[in-house]
């Protein structure tokens, strides 16, 4: 075994994750902050922030789309490994399918025996993101969070069109016709859960359970209306959104 | 650079435009091709002919048009060039490959076209492209709505010819594929002005025969796991491949052919170790259309095959040549040509066929099946080429984009995670 702690920076779209984890691979460390407009500057705030106990000696694996952003990284791995890698770890499981919403990108990883076999992205399009979530909760004036809050007491309402520009549209109707907030709220979580399923009909799921990641796992009603959509549960846990980071840090102890 | 202004000119091509186009051209092939380490020394006539795409090869077919012989210009590899070369014609690609040419395009065409018709219509009407304003005839097929529409666009000038290609493999098919052949080679004579007979075809299709098998043996070379050639430079070997005179092309690939079976006995190779070797499947990629190639380069992994129009589909399987009559010849040209496994056929399980026998012949890891936006004839294909991968144990990654190259930092995370998948 390695002597050095491993560290992983997750640059993503909306948020910089960062887990530092010691040579034996327990988590010492955890930050999270917005990546903001320069993924250099945020990396190196990072460097920054971090306690001289962990940091010195120890190795780093950047990964996200900002991943080529850190000057500092003695490797980059891309995010679909890094979240199998520490969705694996963090559920403890070797058979798992992700599920990881993003703030831009939404990812389907198949995990079978502790290995990516399988994945697909969303393209260009942010329906099924996180973008799309928020901007609809700007439609509605509300935050993110308070979106799902709300949609968890609405009622069954279909929004049909899955390109956000178009579905903004839709939001926009719905108001005007005296919808409840809570209603459209609820169409627009559904949405972005059937968009979820429609992207995991390309694949082939693995015999293991369906686990959230990424930003959206602090949401309750996400899951409710994901395993409303595929049709079984769907685990996850408060540390999920790290997952990337996480299996960044397992990286850098190789 | 030669000086090519006087030629353009003539041509009546629109020069403040091309100006534009040959200002990008020059960064693409010094950051694709000049970039690249341990480069075979054959490839120094392909960085020639593209470094003046626009000028050696448009200038030879205006000289060869004074002394009267007739340059038909196709989109597609069905069109048979062994019909044209046997009438003293010329057959030339046409221009199609830059997101340069798309707004063009997108001008007259929906924008849910595939890029290669928005662009090659973009070409055409901007008069950007030598290629299309140097042709005395288009010859067009049917292998795609989009394209069949297009035509109707393109041909508006210069004469157009359509062959009608079946969609589907039947003993009839075939059979009124040789008629589409025939009747295509009786308008190919009056526009030639040359009467066709049994000894020119065959000369023609012995010229055609040798050149496939040039460029066969370039990509024989690249099933050796000491890999003598890059991907980038063997699509460029190919993409070049459909300008070219059919005779000099040939003795090009047999002269890198040569270099590449030394580079083998040497132990020469341009992969690092431990690069994971890819087959790509899919829709062409024309000139200067190396996205995809690039990337894949830059991210741990090296092009072994092309299973595409510009790759195998191109070159694969000789024409026999031992018929007596024009009608036998005919027949025979028909068989070849309707060998090809394109997604316009249904049922099409000869292409599924071909990619996992090249994937093996090729030694490769993975297999990347990468559409073209807006074509639905692959992009529908995939599930069929994805399904039948993984009953061979073959990994995949789907994949589909444009000549945008907005995408490129999305493609490069995909590519990169099915990489590092294949390290395990």
């Amino acid at each position: 075994m390695s002597g050095h702690y491993g560290i992983g920076i997750d640059i993503g779209s909306t948020c910089a994750k960062t887990v530092a984890v010691d040579p034996g691979g327990s988590v010492v460390w955890r930050d999270l902050r917005p990546t903001g407009w320069s993924s250099v500057d945020t990396a190196e705030a990072i460097r920054r922030d971090l306690p001289e106990a962990i940091a010195d000696g120890a190795r780093f694996v950047a990964t996200g789309y900002g991943r080529v952003s850190v000057p500092f990284a003695d490797r980059c791995v891309t995010e679909i490994s890094c979240h199998a890698k520490g969705a694996a770890a963090l559920f403890g499981l070797d058979d798992l399918n992700v599920i990881d919403i993003g703030g831009q990108d939404t990812k389907l990883i198949v995990v079978t025996g502790g290995a990516v076999s399988e994945f697909a992205m969303n393209d260009k399009c942010s329906a099924g993101t996180g973008r799309f979530l928020e901007v609809m909760a700007n439609t509605l004036s509300v935050s993110p969070a308070g979106l799902c809050e709300m949609a968890a007491r609405g009622g069954e309402t279909r929004i049909s069109a899955l390109c956000t520009v178009f579905a903004e549209s839709e939001v926009v109707g719905l108001i005007g016709r005296g919808a409840p907030r809570e209603n459209i709220a609820w169409g627009v979580v559904d949405s972005v859960a059937r968009k979820v399923k429609t992207q995991a009909g390309k694949l082939r799921l693995g015999p293991g359970p369906l686990c959230l990641t990424g930003g959206l796992c602090d949401f309750p009603f996400v899951r409710t209306r994901l395993e409303a959509a595929f049709g079984r549960s769907v685990r996850t846990a408060p540390e999920a959104r790290f997952a990337g980071a996480l299996g960044a840090a397992l990286y850098a102890l190789r | 650079m030669a000086d090519y202004v006087k030629m353009w000119q003539d041509l009546g091509m629109d020069l403040k435009s091309h100006d534009m186009l040959c200002q990008v051209l020059p960064t693409a092939v010094g950051d694709v091709f000049l970039t690249q380490q341990s480069r075979p020394k054959a490839m120094d006539f392909w960085d020639l002919v593209i470094s003046e795409v626009h000028g050696i090869r448009p200038a030879e077919l205006i000289e060869a048009q004074k002394a009267g012989r007739k340059v038909f210009g196709t989109f597609c590899v069905f069109v048979p060039d062994e019909i044209v070369i046997a009438l003293n014609g010329i057959v030339t690609g046409l221009c199609g490959g830059s997101q340069f040419w798309v707004p063009g395009g997108e001008a007259v065409l929906p924008k849910n076209t595939c890029p290669l018709i928005k662009a090659s219509v973009g070409a055409r009407l901007g008069r950007t492209c030598p290629f299309f304003r140097i042709a005395d005839v288009y010859v067009g097929e049917t292998t795609c709505d989009g394209k069949k529409k297009a035509y109707e666009i393109l041909g508006q000038d210069v004469p157009m010819i359509i062959m009608d290609v079946p969609q589907m493999k039947r003993p009839k098919d075939i059979l009124k594929w040789k008629d589409e052949i025939a009747e295509f080679a009786a308008k190919a004579e009056e526009i030639t002005g040359n009467a066709l007979t049994v000894e020119n075809l065959k000369a023609a299709i012995r010229t055609v025969n040798a050149k496939r098998r040039a460029m066969q043996r370039v990509y024989d070379a690249r099933k050796s796991l000491t890999l003598p050639i890059s991907g980038r430079d063997a699509l460029l070997m190919t993409q070049i491949s459909f300008f070219d005179d059919p005779e000099r092309c040939a003795q090009m690939c047999n002269r890198l052919a040569d270099e590449l079976e030394q580079r083998i006995a040497d132990g020469v190779s341009v992969a690092n170790p431990g690069d994971k070797r890819i087959l790509i499947t899919g829709t062409p990629l024309a000139v200067p259309n190396w996205k995809l190639h690039n990337i894949i380069e830059t991210s741990g992994a090296v092009v072994v095959c092309e299973e595409m129009c510009t790759g195998t589909r191109y070159f694969e399987n000789p024409v026999d040549d031992s018929g007596e009559t024009l009608d036998d010849l005919f027949m025979a040209l028909a068989e070849r040509y309707m060998k090809n496994n394109c997604a316009c056929f249904t049922p099409n399980p000869g292409r599924v066929e071909d990619i996992i026998r090249l994937a093996k012949a090729y030694q490769a890891d993975g297999v990347i099946d990468c559409s073209l936006k807006f074509c639905g004839l692959y992009d529908i294909e995939k599930r069929t080429v994805a399904e039948a991968l993984k009953a061979e144990g073959i990994p995949v990654l789907p994949l589909e984009t444009d000549y945008e190259d907005s995408d490129a930092g999305q493609l490069r995370t995909r590519i990169e995670a099915f990489v590092e998948m294949l390290n395990g």
